[in-house]
């Protein structure tokens, strides 16, 4: 894929009421992840590929005003929109208006808070772009307190016009961090897979739907896309050979290779956490059963369960030390868990016929799935520990679940008038968002991890 | 004991069955269903020339897998819901495959199984190989070996039919015959 942006560098803001001085403190070193400047493979690089809509919002909604950054106004890429429409579409904030003021307020000194306690705002998000001597940009920005008039989160960036975007993620993920406590993950990527007639396009997008790109594409079925964890490569299944075949292909070069290509069907890639091994689904010996693979395909497989059922669908724990499965060993499709050392796998979802498709939470202490009931197909989750399901949505055939690295939103497929869109739905059930490609169907959805 | 055993012994013991019947039975059969008949590859006698048809048992060639009128050109075996049993019509269909590969050792082919796109994709992928493996089986008993049949899946990715209703299910829920080269 085109280079993505080199991560820009942060540095913490000291609140400027403090008196001493003003230090900039190198607080992360964020590592540059080269590789993502070697000019690459495929294909075109689109606009708002995925539409986002908001279809349900948060119990609760921070009311936050995103001022327009001082000489943000020439820029090809403005930085606050970004912003704003980033915390919007979590679903936890509301934007207050941040016009009608002249002049702007871009420094703490600067505010007026009662004007901001009048309109309804607890935050305000002030800031600044100034050009720097070589071509690139200095961005910096405030949250500020509007009851406390304090300073609740500063840093500063610079970045190229090219990362213009990447920074107001960035920013937009210290905001929502200091007020819920929570990662943002809107610096984070989403592959999933468009249907136009008859081709078939892996595509990786940012997490707002935003300069997605085809990585792969071909006129027979692609399917099971999955983020190595470090996220420079994914996996996946490709039909082009009249059977399935699972390929792994690196996001950096674009090449890719084919690492489970054995007698029979070779299915339902899944990492472990170190990167190192793939758990796929092979038939190479009859029916369909769980095996360790090399993830470079080198070496001979290892085989994990040893039933004539059907195992498929594996998924590591973070911590690696267990995989959650779907299997039929007991007459109808559930989920075990078995440890990854091998052993006795044991059954973990015991309501109705049909539970499938398990995914571990990034904490390890939940995993979400498909449950089958009155004829739908929902996404659910269940509690390792208390065992307690919640199921989340209320559609006729979802699939495809996947969290977001901060465990905060499910995305998954569904279908609406007849059309594959993408859904996703926060873990309390409250938050929905509907994100629809205008050219196809898609599905298969996969959500990438933290960028490095 | 589980769905899969007990299918692979009903099928099993149809085939024992089927075996069981006379060659002039099946033979008798198989020419009302195609006015061929199906035999052992065997020399053909030098006859007077009168004009009438060669009364002994021909080898089928290659052109009779794309004769509409010949059973071999019927590819597709069709299950019933959460099913991979292959159901007693299906039989003779996949008696004069499994003969061909018998006869015709360097042919190859492959078994593509579908599923309805109910549920998961790779559940399903699993469901459609399961279709595949119940016919590979069901040939091996009646005589090709097993490297000259890949079983693969196709699960819900490649429907024949679009609709989304019990029509279009079952449609999809089947297993395909291609011949190598095909």
């Amino acid at each position: 894929m085109s280079p993505r942006s080199d991560t820009p560098k942060g540095r913490r803001l000291m609140p400027t009421a403090i008196i001493r001085p003003m230090k900039m403190i190198r607080l992360q070193r964020l590592v540059c992840a080269v590789a993502f400047l070697l000019p690459l493979a495929p294909l075109s690089s689109a606009r708002a590929a995925l539409t986002i809509e908001i279809i349900g919002s948060g119990a609760t909604q921070f009311p936050v005003a995103v001022v327009p950054f001082r000489a943000e106004g020439g820029l090809a890429q403005p930085v606050t929109p970004v912003i704003a429409s980033d915390l919007a579409r979590s679903g936890l904030f509301r934007t207050v208006d941040s016009g009608g003021l002249n002049p702007l307020p871009h420094e703490p000194q600067d505010l007026n808070y009662p004007v901001w306690r009048a309109r309804g705002a607890d935050a305000v998000v002030i800031g600044t772009i100034s050009p720097l001597s070589d071509g690139r940009y200095d961005v910096r920005f405030r949250l500020m307190d509007v009851s406390k008039q304090t300073q609740l989160a500063g840093f500063a960036y610079t970045a190229s016009a090219a990362q213009l975007r990447l920074t107001a993620h960035r920013i937009a993920d210290v905001i929502y961090e200091t007020l819920t406590g929570a990662k943002g993950v809107f610096s984070t990527r989403v592959a999933y897979i468009v249907k136009k007639g008859k081709r078939y396009e892996l595509q990786v997008a940012d997490a707002d739907g935003y300069g997605a790109q085809t990585v792969r594409w071909s006129d027979e079925p692609i399917l099971s896309p999955t983020w190595s964890p470090d996220g420079s490569r994914l996996a996946y299944v490709s039909l082009e050979r009249k059977k399935p075949v699972v390929y792994v292909q690196s996001l950096t070069t674009g090449k890719y290779q084919a690492v489970a290509n054995y007698w029979g069907s070779n299915s339902a890639p899944a990492w472990s956490p170190d990167g190192k091994i793939l758990a796929v689904v092979l038939s190479k010996e009859g029916g369909s059963q769980i095996y360790f693979i090399n993830s470079e395909g080198k070496g001979e497989p290892r085989r994990m369960t040893f039933t004539s059922a059907i195992d498929t669908e594996p998924n590591f724990s973070p911590d690696g030390s267990l995989m959650l499965f779907t299997s039929d060993r007991g007459g109808s499709p559930q989920i075990y868990g078995m440890p990854v050392t091998g052993g006795e796998a044991r059954r973990v979802t015991f309501e109705g016929s049909y539970n499938v498709s398990p995914r571990f939470s990034p904490d390890g202490k939940s995993f979400t799935f498909i449950q089958r009931s009155g004829g739908r197909f929902n996404v659910a989750v269940q509690d390792l520990t208390t065992r307690q399901v919640q199921v989340l949505t209320d559609g006729v055939i979802d699939e495809s679940p996947s969290f977001a690295p901060n465990g905060r939103m499910i995305l998954y497929a569904t279908e609406v008038r007849g059309r594959g869109v993408l859904s996703a739905v926060s873990s309390d059930g409250r938050v929905k968002q509907r994100l629809t490609e205008e050219a196809g169907d898609v599905r298969e959805p996969a959500w990438g991890p933290y960028p490095k | 004991m589980n769905r899969l055993l007990t299918a692979t012994v009903i099928v099993f013991l149809l085939a024992l069955a089927g075996c069981a019947a006379t060659p002039s039975e099946q033979a008798g059969a198989a020419v009302e269903d195609r006015g061929k008949p199906v035999g052992p590859p065997g020399p053909v006698p030098a006859k007077p020339d009168t004009g009438a048809k060669p009364l002994v048992d021909k080898p089928i060639g290659a052109a009779a897998l794309k004769d509409p009128s010949n059973i071999l050109s019927r590819r597709s075996v069709y299950f019933d819901f959460d099913s991979n049993l292959v159901k007693d019509e299906f039989r003779p269909l996949v008696t004069a495959h499994a003969r061909y590969l018998q006869q015709n050792p360097g042919t190859k082919m492959r078994i593509e199984g579908n599923a309805d796109e109910r549920g998961s994709r790779e559940y399903n992928i699993a469901l459609g190989q399961r279709r595949s493996e119940a016919v590979k089986q069901m040939m091996q008993l009646l005589g090709a070996r097993p490297d000259q049949i890949e079983s693969v899946s196709f699960g819900e990715e490649k429907p024949r039919a679009m609709g989304h209703d019990e029509a279009a299910w079952a449609e999809n829920r089947r297993a395909d015959i291609v011949y190598q080269g095909e």
